[in-house]
């Protein structure tokens, strides 16, 4: 099918099948290839759900490694801390004008018992990653989550999905990215999507409120150590919604929040809750352009800057919910959607999968 | 002997356009000038406030320095050597008006603000909102709420807020230091604005308890005017614990301006010097300043953010830190160029630290101890202009304080003699003939009107910035770039220098 993309900007795509059938990474990657012009090859990346069922209950961690040397102490440290069921090599062809990629290697982990006498597991698996990412130059972490994976490097989309062989993983959630990097270098870790824990977050925008959402993540115990802004929006998502407990609707309303002058129009209960969000989460509120889809282990977010100034279309088809910088990228993949529109400003899309999906 | 002082200035009155109205001698508060068949100065009287060339309809009055009185010395300046005079002649101890006026490094003129450009584009004010709204106040750590996904109940009860439509605050000055006039305009102008006065340790007068909405009423050491009625006819209450002009010292206010509406408000006898210990004689520890913090608290309900207002010293960090600690909902940082009615010279010249280091210092220890959300930050002493606020904001406070530009604001000329009590513009005295001079609703109208072009000031920098609510600018040092410092400096400030990116 023709793709009548209009260039400008990065691109974002993604899809979850609500009821939990697992796509192969064609569909994905053929959206996200419609847009390529896009961006600029300097970045692409996709984020995959369900896709180790087998293995579900273990932490998938997807490492890039500058050199053997760097693999070896990070074993190490595996090692030390984690029960390692299981290393190998990420499988990749390397054609498709992928240059200099890392080494890339993915571990099922285990946490061992005697680890979590103070702290819960997923602080801990946190804490992990927080370390790892700060304390080598060398060494990465793609993603850390259970049943998902984070594929991402420098380069087109497209030619990244090849590279990582997308079309044999089997997903009921899948996010992707075409960078067009400006205000930060290009690099394999850089590229999106960015992750913690089962949360993965791709990003058309920039945030320009990152000076303070980093000061206010610092506060908690986040490390941010990758030099984008994209990074923020996970942990926020992380803080917010698994540390803090807030409900999804509450959790979006800090990050994209409603005006004051609306707010102040709402009936009184909600009033209040918008309020008090604003007033004690304004530190969290992500200011300036941006559209993000956010995937974590029970559904996919889709999410606007609250005065829209990036594109998102979303669509549904059957059990599919898709979303995406340009409706085009849609049309290609789902030619006759049940139902197209673009979301408002602020307003999250929300596509979660039906109760009984493992 | 007698010690003879050579004038500060020299008064020029021009005698071809001078056409003898003798409006200038009517103005001069310190009786600098005199009519002996044409107006003739007294020049060693003259504080250059201004006030005579102002009026003088025909421009026929300049005032100008009296450079010759002390011959040029690089070390021993004229400054220097009028105090030894003065020292030598009375013995005392030098008093001054105003703030710090030494030039030290104003930090604010070393640091620069970001703008967008291409990716994240730049907003309009004028087109799109842009939101000032600011609360002051304890907010807890995270929020809860119970029930179901479209029907969620918020079980959080939160601490009480005070609301701003602007961060800016009008600063603690009392009644009895300025004229009721003065403390009328700037009640009219907060409550036209979304802010906040501050009444300042002197009461509150009568008069303007219907402003209470928008007063913070002060507790000092003096405890002036302190009833359970005055704390209540407030917004918020502010224990002072120190002052930027004159930390670890009290107050004085001389007996000839304490007249009858001034001693019924401060509740002390007509004529009496009314005299602030340095230290609140129930405060000598923390855990006394926790015990006063919840007194207030109960006194008031828990109804009112109660703010504890502390000078910058050396130590801020740790203070501050103690303070929250100690449940304030509110620390305001007062910086040592903060202004005053009266302190020891030597005191505001050479005590205390410049706000915007102590400033970057507190929120910096706050938030490495994780209770930076459990107390605003209101900073203020030496906030002179729109893009003062903007980088006090980014460098971590919630809201400013001003004092000195809101008095230059309704007319104060910094002449900082306001502890003489004769301030010929009608602010910094007491005399009825001079207290007229103030109109409360013209001072109202242009203290408003520089906070309204503050307003759009800040919303135009906040959309260059490309954010639209002003939280997203709090403590967002990465926005903030340093010009000329050294790199102890940087690191204090928590900012990068003018040239490096991200």
């Amino acid at each position: 099918m023709k793709c009548d993309g209009i260039p400008s900007g990065c691109a974002i795509s993604g899809m979850i099948s609500e009821t939990g059938r697992r796509v192969d990474g064609r569909a994905v990657m053929k959206s996200i290839a419609c847009m390529h012009d896009r961006s600029n090859g300097l970045g692409g990346g996709f984020a995959a759900y369900g896709i180790y069922p087998e293995r579900k209950d273990q932490y998938a961690f997807h490492m890039m490694y500058d050199d053997f040397e760097a693999k070896e102490a990070t074993e190490e440290f595996f090692k030390e801390a984690f029960n390692v069921d299981k290393d190998e090599p990420i499988p990749v062809h390397r054609e498709n004008g992928i240059h200099n990629p890392p080494v890339l290697w993915r571990y099922f982990l285990e946490v061992p018992e005697n680890k979590l006498r103070f702290i819960s597991e997923r602080d801990y698996v946190m804490k992990t990653v927080m370390e790892l990412n700060s304390s080598s130059e060398r060494a990465f972490v793609a993603s850390s989550g259970k049943n998902m994976g984070a594929f991402k490097g420098v380069g087109y989309p497209e030619d990244i999905g090849k590279f990582y062989k997308l079309e044999d993983y089997r997903a009921y959630i899948w996010t992707s990215h075409g960078r067009f990097p400006t205000n930060t270098p290009g690099w394999w870790g850089g590229a999106h999507p960015f992750t913690l824990l089962d949360w993965s977050v791709v990003h058309n925008g920039e945030i320009s409120s990152y000076g303070i959402n980093r000061r206010y993540l610092e506060m908690f115990g986040y490390r941010l150590e990758l030099r984008t802004d994209t990074e923020a929006i996970a942990y926020l998502f992380d803080l917010l919604m698994r540390r803090h407990r807030i409900p999804l609707e509450q959790a979006v309303m800090a990050l994209a929040s409603p005006f004051w002058k609306n707010i102040d129009r709402m009936e009184p209960e909600q009033r209040k809750i918008a309020t008090a969000i604003r007033q004690v989460y304004g530190s969290a509120l992500l200011n300036g352009p941006f559209s993000i889809l956010i995937g974590h282990s029970r559904g996919i977010i889709g999410l606007n800057d609250r005065i829209k100034l990036r594109p998102m279309t979303a669509a549904r088809k059957d059990d599919m919910l898709y979303m995406a910088s340009e409706e085009s990228a849609i049309r290609t993949i789902a030619p006759d959607p049940d139902k197209v529109w673009s979301p408002k400003a602020g307003t999250p899309i929300i596509g979660i999968l039906d109760d009984g999906v493992e | 002997m007698a010690v003879q002082l050579p004038a500060e200035f020299i008064v020029n009155v021009d005698n071809e356009r001078c056409r003898k109205c003798k409006r200038c001698i009517v103005s001069c508060g310190f009786s600098a000038l005199e009519f002996r068949n044409k107006v003739t100065p007294i020049h060693r009287r003259c504080v250059a406030c201004q006030r005579c060339a102002a009026f003088c309809p025909e421009d026929a009055i300049t005032i100008t320095e009296n450079q010759m009185a002390y011959k040029y010395n690089y070390s021993w300046t004229p400054e220097i050597r009028k105090n030894i005079l003065k020292q030598a002649a009375s013995g005392g101890v030098l008093l001054g008006g105003m703030g710090n006026p030494k030039p030290y490094p104003i930090y604010w003129d070393h640091m620069l603000i970001d703008a967008c450009q291409v990716t994240n584009p730049s907003i309009d004010p004028l087109r799109e909102p842009m939101e000032l709204r600011t609360y002051l106040g304890a907010k807890p750590d995270t929020l809860e709420f119970s029930g179901e996904y479209g029907n969620v109940k918020l079980e959080t009860e939160l601490a009480p807020q005070l609301k701003l439509d602007i961060p800016v605050v009008f600063a603690a000055m009392s009644y009895g230091a300025i004229s009721l006039n003065a403390h009328k305009a700037l009640a009219m102008a907060a409550k036209r604005m979304g802010t906040m006065m501050n009444t300042g340790e002197g009461g509150l007068h009568e008069s303007l308890v219907s402003y209470k909405d928008n007063i913070i009423v002060q507790v000092a050491s003096g405890r002036f005017g302190v009833t359970g009625e005055y704390l209540n006819n407030s917004a918020a209450v502010e224990i002072k614990i120190g002052q930027g002009a004159k930390p670890g010292i009290g107050g004085h206010l001389p007996g000839v301006k304490v007249g009858g509406d001034v001693s019924k408000t401060r509740m002390i006898p007509a004529g009496t010097d009314a005299l602030s210990p340095a230290p609140h004689h129930d405060i000598y520890s923390i855990e006394d300043l926790s015990q006063l913090i919840f007194a207030l608290k109960e006194a008031t309900g828990y109804s009112k953010p109660v703010s504890v207002k502390i000078a910058a010293v050396h130590n801020i960090a740790a203070i501050a830190s103690g303070v929250v600690r100690a449940g304030a909902d509110i620390v305001t940082i007062d910086g040592f160029r903060g202004g005053t009615g009266a302190a020891p010279v030597v005191i505001r010249d050479h005590v205390g630290i410049p706000v915007e280091l102590a400033l970057a210092a507190v929120d910096d220890r706050l938030r490495q101890e994780g209770i930076r959300n459990r107390a605003s930050l209101l900073i203020g002493g030496s906030i002179r202009q729109s893009a003062d606020v903007v980088k006090a904001i980014a460098l971590g406070a919630d809201a400013v304080i001003i004092g000195t530009a809101a008095l230059i604001a309704m007319g104060c000329r910094l002449c900082q003699k306001c502890y003489t009590g004769n301030c010929s513009w009608g602010i910094a005295t007491q005399r009825p003939e001079l207290v007229n001079r103030l109109d409360p609703h013209a001072g109202a109208d242009m203290l408003s009107f520089l906070l309204n072009g503050w307003s759009n000031e800040i919303k135009e920098v906040l959309g260059s910035l490309g954010i639209n609510a002003v939280e997203s600018l709090r403590g967002s040092r990465e926005r903030l770039r340093g010009i000329g410092l050294d790199e102890q400096a940087l690191k204090i400030l928590g900012i990068k220098h003018a040239g490096i990116g991200q």
